[in-house]
């Protein structure tokens, strides 16, 4: 009898330990998944969306442009594509506008960008699906300084970098009666340079860019992972093997 | 040491190597310290599971010790700013992780150690409960590790404020802040330890100090005391018997084997092996742990004009910060956050008494009645509970609810801040009524010798 009581017991106490499992289930806000890419032709491809539209006003001081030599590019093309403002491939891809005047002139410094794909990260999602998501919520919004709102950033203080790609983005802005904030986007009625298609294309190989900046290493970092591993299996048999025959004469 | 005296020195076998060692053991407690601890250290043979997490502890604290050296070198503990507006403490980090050639290997060692040596650290800990390791005459073993339990958790809190990210900031300066509570001498105290009126610079400085040299250093000397007083009074076992009482002609015990080689390559090798499968299966795969091992907040560099929506500490001190968020009643017109911060460090100390609190005829669960078997399990769900409720915010629900104001009463069964009372009540009753319940619990006769097969 007391055995199954305590049966019971541990069951349920099985049962508590994994409540909650259960209740981290229960995402918040909504992240489409970003399809990362680790194809070099893809990560050029970000790069230079990235250089393009985003280095003008976000560091990525903690990245060399010759890192760049990593995804693919040739040194003498970093220097010809992507390096607008005299600087050598053995700099930091910094901007010339100071922390200080980002401040007086936006009211907050663009954020270095360089780990924004780790940094973003959260129970919704991975970073890049928060990045993914964010770069295609931008939406028009004359209540705003910048004339521009984003569904993933409520308020946000940066207008949309890509607007002459994705077109003119609009949203259908609604309120509950608890006044909680509803925004529905609807195709650009102003169109971009790009097809809503080839838009989401272009905002992955950025988001597969700012991941690969995050980590540099990652890509190298698993390659090792697996020898290591196979390594320390065939070093367990032996040393497993080893172990029993101290133990043979033992009784 | 008064063991070694029992070791003959050592005598030449007459070889240019036998003299050289001679010479040397003449002068040295070389042989003798060999023989104490390891070849004619006897422990049962009888060890299970559960004791292998010692010498993974080891195996982590050297980690640990060598990975930071070499961090060390590279890292720089300022917090001033660099020309793109990063902390120099911040980017130094990520300096190492991406310019230093092997760096983030290094520094992941060293961020993967630290959680690691928390689990290793629990498990250990849980083992003492499990076999009643901490009873007579094993008292002085157990509470030098809760020492270095205690040194753990201030190298640990001190190490997460270096690479100066968000949560690094903000997690100091919230725990710092709770010392404010002390009543007259708060303030005071809290700015003394800051070494300013909010966590900075100067924090930044001495809490390097306090990482790289000072409590590593005490640490140290703990370990060794450690091990000292365990092989003093010999190891327990998953019998809880002691294994001293029966020896052979030779003064060996029956039920014993050297530590060195049964149990150093027959035994805690291929576990540590095991171990490190785990550990570089993380390092190399899974380094930020879900967010638990490098938390994704501290990508961001410190910025004391923003708090972070959502605070919380590692995962490893969750259970400790829950109990001190229990604590919202101000008794004895006392505030209710140094309540917090005193139960906080009791849930540390109450350990230390362990000892003296078990009353129980049998130490091993083997022979422990059902009494002590469903407390502990309950122990566990209270002690997971903790961690868990720890990681989230004081509004946290079970199962993604959210109250309104016209929500049942009852829906503060399923509340987080509900919970975290609860089981932080549960913890502590789970010890200060042991005395009582652990003595009138009906134990299975213990055996003589241990079991073996």
């Amino acid at each position: 009898m007391k055995t199954h009581a305590i049966k019971f017991l541990k069951r349920f106490a099985g049962v508590v330990l994994f409540v909650p499992a259960l209740a981290m289930a229960a995402a918040a806000i909504h992240l489409d998944k970003a399809p990362v890419s680790t194809d070099q032709q893809r990560l050029q491809n970000g790069a230079r969306t990235f250089v393009k539209y985003c280095l003008n006003c976000h560091s990525a001081s903690l990245v060399r442009y010759n890192q760049l030599e990593k995804i693919g590019f040739k040194k003498e093309k970093i220097e010809e594509e992507l390096i607008f403002s005299g600087e050598n491939a053995g700099s930091m891809m910094t901007v010339a506008m100071t922390p200080a005047d980002a401040e007086a002139w936006f009211g907050k410094a663009p954020p270095d960008l360089s780990l924004i794909a780790r940094a973003k990260a959260s129970g919704a999602g991975s970073g890049a699906d928060y990045l993914y998501t964010y770069l295609r919520s931008f939406y028009k919004d004359k209540t705003r300084p910048t004339g521009w709102n984003n569904k993933a950033f409520d308020n946000i203080g940066m207008p949309h970098a890509m607007w002459d790609l994705q077109g003119e983005a609009t949203a259908e802005v609604t309120f509950d009666k608890n006044n909680v904030k509803n925004v529905k986007l609807v195709a650009p009625a102003v169109p971009g340079s790009m097809s809503a298609e080839k838009y989401d294309d272009a905002v992955a190989d950025l988001v597969s860019f700012l991941v690969w900046m995050g980590e540099p290493v990652a890509g190298t970092r698993k390659t090792i992972g697996i020898f290591v591993l196979i390594f320390l299996a065939g070093f367990y048999v032996l040393t497993h093997m080893l172990g029993k025959t101290y133990w043979k004469n033992i009784h | 040491m008064a063991a070694n005296s029992n070791f003959p020195k050592y005598q030449s076998d007459g070889t240019r190597l036998g003299n050289a060692l001679e010479w040397f053991d003449a002068r040295f407690p070389l042989t003798s310290l060999w023989k104490a601890h390891l070849s004619e250290y006897y422990a049962p043979k009888n060890f299970n599971f559960w004791y292998f997490f010692g010498s993974m502890a080891i195996v982590v604290l050297i980690i640990q010790f060598v990975t930071g050296i070499f961090l060390v070198m590279h890292y720089q503990p300022n917090a001033n700013l660099t020309p793109a507006g990063l902390p120099i403490a911040f980017e130094s980090v990520e300096y190492i992780m991406r310019e230093v050639p092997g760096g983030w290997f290094i520094r992941y060692m060293h961020s993967t150690g630290a959680s690691f040596f928390f689990i290793v650290i629990y498990l250990h800990m849980f083992r003492g409960l499990l076999y009643g390791s901490y009873r007579k005459p094993r008292e002085l073993v157990w509470i030098f590790g809760v020492l270095i339990f205690l040194c753990l958790m201030a190298i640990a809190f001190m190490g997460y404020l270096l690479p100066w990210g968000q949560m690094s900031y903000w997690g100091a300066q919230v725990i710092l802040s709770f010392f404010s509570a002390i009543p007259v001498v708060g303030d005071d105290i809290s700015t003394y330890i800051r070494g300013d009126y909010v966590v900075a610079a100067a924090t930044l400085n001495r809490f390097f100090a306090l990482h790289v040299c000072a409590v590593p250093l005490a640490l140290l000397g703990l370990v060794v005391a450690h091990i000292l007083a365990l092989h003093e009074v010999g190891s327990n076992n998953p019998d809880g018997v002691e294994i001293k009482k029966f020896k052979d002609e030779n003064g060996i015990p029956l039920d014993g084997v050297p530590f060195h080689p049964q149990y150093t390559i027959g035994h805690d090798l291929p576990a540590n092996v095991i171990m490190l499968m785990f550990f570089f299966a993380v390092l190399f795969f899974w380094p930020e742990g879900g967010g638990y091992f490098l938390e994704y907040n501290n990508f961001l560099p410190a910025d004391p004009m923003a708090t972070p929506e959502h605070l919380a500490p590692v995962w490893y001190f969750t259970a400790f910060y829950s109990m001190l968020r229990a604590m919202t009643w101000n008794f004895f017109w006392i505030d209710a956050k140094i309540w917090g911060v005193i139960s906080m460090f009791a849930g540390v100390f109450i350990l230390a008494f362990l000892p003296w609190l078990d009353r129980s005829p049998a130490k091993s669960i083997r022979y422990r009645g059902p009494i002590f078997k469903v407390l502990l399990a309950f122990f566990v769900v209270s002690f997971a509970m903790l961690c868990f409720l720890g990681t989230k915010g004081v509004e946290y629900h079970f199962f993604g609810y959210t109250p309104s104001k016209d929500s049942s009463p009852l829906s503060i069964l399923i509340s987080g801040a509900f919970h975290t009372k609860l089981w932080t009540i549960y913890y502590f009753l789970f010890f200060l009524t042991m005395p009582y319940w652990s003595k009138i619990d009906k134990c299975k006769p213990v055996p003589e010798r241990v079991t073996f097969k």
